[in-house]
């Protein structure tokens, strides 16, 4: 149950500058740590967030384990056109999560 | 008269002993009697989140930056959600959330008749869960359980805390016994902290007075979410006390006395804390 | 006359060990091991891992300080989540914007914090995220101009640890 929270204006003026907030839920395993028998905890962790606009990627990060759980990533774009935000989640052990936000852009 | 005429108040030998030994009578009595500070006064009574950084803050205040509201939103979908052998879903008893839970989560604990005791929110969904929908029980600090605890208790975010059952008065009592008895290796109260210290630094950590405000919590050094009971556990294991077992009576009653001791302060759920 | 009798000297007696001192010889035996294993795992990435992260990102060119402003609170609730926002002084356009911010620390196991990838489509060369710090640190921030060169800024972080922890260290 991969959830996820996002924060996108839902009107914009043409050309003003938007800050897109995500929050996406992911315990981030370092991988560094153990239980306490010692034995490794694996790497479990989301290694590349995606942000498209109207199929154009805008932005992209590759995560490492010193991301915080539950991944919090804000960045902005220009608002250009009235049409679809898309967010894609990738990482370890095949993760992958979207989701997508709408903008209406006068 | 001579200058070492012996006052007839100076204490012999035999009384001097007597009176070291009452002295070290009360010293022991004094480590072992509850501590005798009182609760902090009403109008003092501050919740946790007015310690924290300026950023943390932000991180409670914005729906989309709070990461609890991810669990928020989990809850909502479980909500829904037909399980167990009578096929039926929370919402198909109790409607809307946002209408039919409002205040439920600033009166919890609240007093089972058929049990003769208080219950707290994750018991009360288990007690609903097994008799009415006859699905499993959910384990303690599972997902599941924390995510339909918090949907429940973010319903009465805003609305002040409520504890005028006089039904709960002896479980209040037993809970305020615990908050102030010394335990552990330290041989600490609660109250040594929470009552006495608040406000002053503890290994460079402001100490909180320590209200149940918030709960189920985003807590920074567990980096999820977590309930009440896990929170008082923490605190046991940093005492160096003994911790009881999930679903102990004697959380019920801690939580029950915190709740009376946070009366009429505003509920935060889901609140992030360090 | 007493007091003035001379002791003969006071043999050092060894008393047979007992079992506290079995107990605390086990201790420190237990402890000795359990030490190595805790720090195998946790190497913590050492300065020269830092500037060879640097350098696979800057190559040879040369790294400027200024035009990049990297903000972390100086004194930190939990390093566990730790807010952080870079940004970068650029017009964002067409001819000249910043292509990448990267983000790099100094005690953690790892140099690497994150990567980003704009464009001149940003508006704003602005991220924010929440990391994590092992340890009172420098964290440091690259931006990768469009026209090859590269910015930086950095910043010194305390960490503290809370008490009453749930895992006792």
């Amino acid at each position: 149950m991969a959830s996820a929270l996002i924060n996108v204006p839902a009107k914009a003026k043409r050309g003003e500058i938007i800050a897109i907030k995500t929050l996406i839920s992911h315990p981030m395993e370092t991988g560094f740590r153990h239980t306490e028998t010692g034995v490794p905890i694996p790497r479990d962790i989301v290694t590349r967030f995606v942000a498209t606009y109207n199929g154009e990627e805008i932005f992209s990060a590759q995560l490492y384990p010193a991301i915080a759980a539950n991944p919090f990533i804000t960045f902005s774009t220009v608002a250009t056109e009235s049409g679809t935000f898309e967010f894609k989640w990738t990482g370890d052990n095949g993760f992958a999560a979207t989701e997508q936000a709408k903008i209406i852009v006068e | 008269m001579g200058a070492l005429h012996r006052s007839s108040v100076s204490p012999g030998r035999g009384r001097t002993f007597v009176l070291i030994a009452a002295i070290v009578l009360a010293a022991l009595l004094s480590a072992t009697l509850p501590v005798l500070t009182g609760d902090i006064p009403i109008d003092k009574r501050r919740s946790t989140y007015e310690q924290m950084s300026a950023d943390t803050k932000a991180m409670q205040d914005e729906d989309t930056a709070n990461p609890g509201m991810l669990w928020v939103l989990d809850g909502e979908v479980a909500w829904r959600t037909k399980t167990g052998a009578a096929e039926r879903s929370c919402a198909d008893c109790h409607g809307e959330a946002p209408n039919t839970m409002k205040g439920v989560g600033a009166r919890y604990p609240a007093f089972d008749t058929k049990r003769g005791a208080p219950v707290n929110i994750e018991e009360r969904i288990n007690i609903c869960r097994t008799e009415h929908q006859r699905a499993p029980a959910l384990a303690f600090e599972s997902k599941e359980l924390l995510a339909l605890s918090v949907y429940v208790a973010r319903q009465s975010r805003g609305m002040p805390i409520e504890s005028t059952d006089a039904r709960l008065e002896p479980f209040i009592s037993a809970g305020r016994d615990i908050f102030t008895r010394r335990q552990g290796q330290l041989n600490l109260a609660c109250a040594h902290c929470h009552n006495d210290n608040w406000g002053q630094k503890l290994a460079g950590v402001p100490i909180p007075q320590g209200h149940p405000t918030g709960y189920p919590l985003y807590r920074l050094e567990w980096q999820t979410l977590g309930s009440l009971q896990r929170r008082l556990r923490n605190c046991l294991i940093g005492m160096r006390a003994e911790i009881y077992p999930y679903g102990a009576p004697e959380y019920v009653a801690l939580e029950t006395f915190l709740m009376w001791r946070a009366r009429g302060m505003p509920i935060e759920s889901p609140a992030v804390r360090p | 006359m007493a007091g003035n009798r001379m002791d003969p000297p006071r043999r050092k007696r060894r008393r047979a060990p007992t079992r506290r001192d079995a107990l605390r010889g086990a201790g420190v035996i237990a402890a000795g091991a359990a030490l190595p294993s805790l720090w195998l795992r946790r190497a913590a990435a050492t300065p020269a891992d830092m500037r060879a992260a640097i350098a696979n990102v800057v190559g040879d060119a040369k790294l400027n300080v200024g035009r990049v402003k990297i903000e972390i609170p100086p004194l930190v609730e939990n390093g566990n989540t730790v807010p952080c926002t870079v940004s970068v002084d650029s017009p964002m356009t067409p001819e000249a914007y910043v292509k990448a911010i990267h983000v790099f620390n100094e005690k953690n196991p790892q140099p690497n914090v994150i990567s980003a990838r704009l464009s001149p489509r940003a508006g704003r060369a602005s991220i924010a995220t929440r990391i994590r710090l092992t340890d009172t640190q420098t964290v440091l921030a690259i931006a990768e101009m469009s026209d090859g060169s590269f910015w930086s800024d950095s910043i010194s972080v305390i960490i503290t640890l809370g008490a009453c922890l749930e895992n006792l260290i």
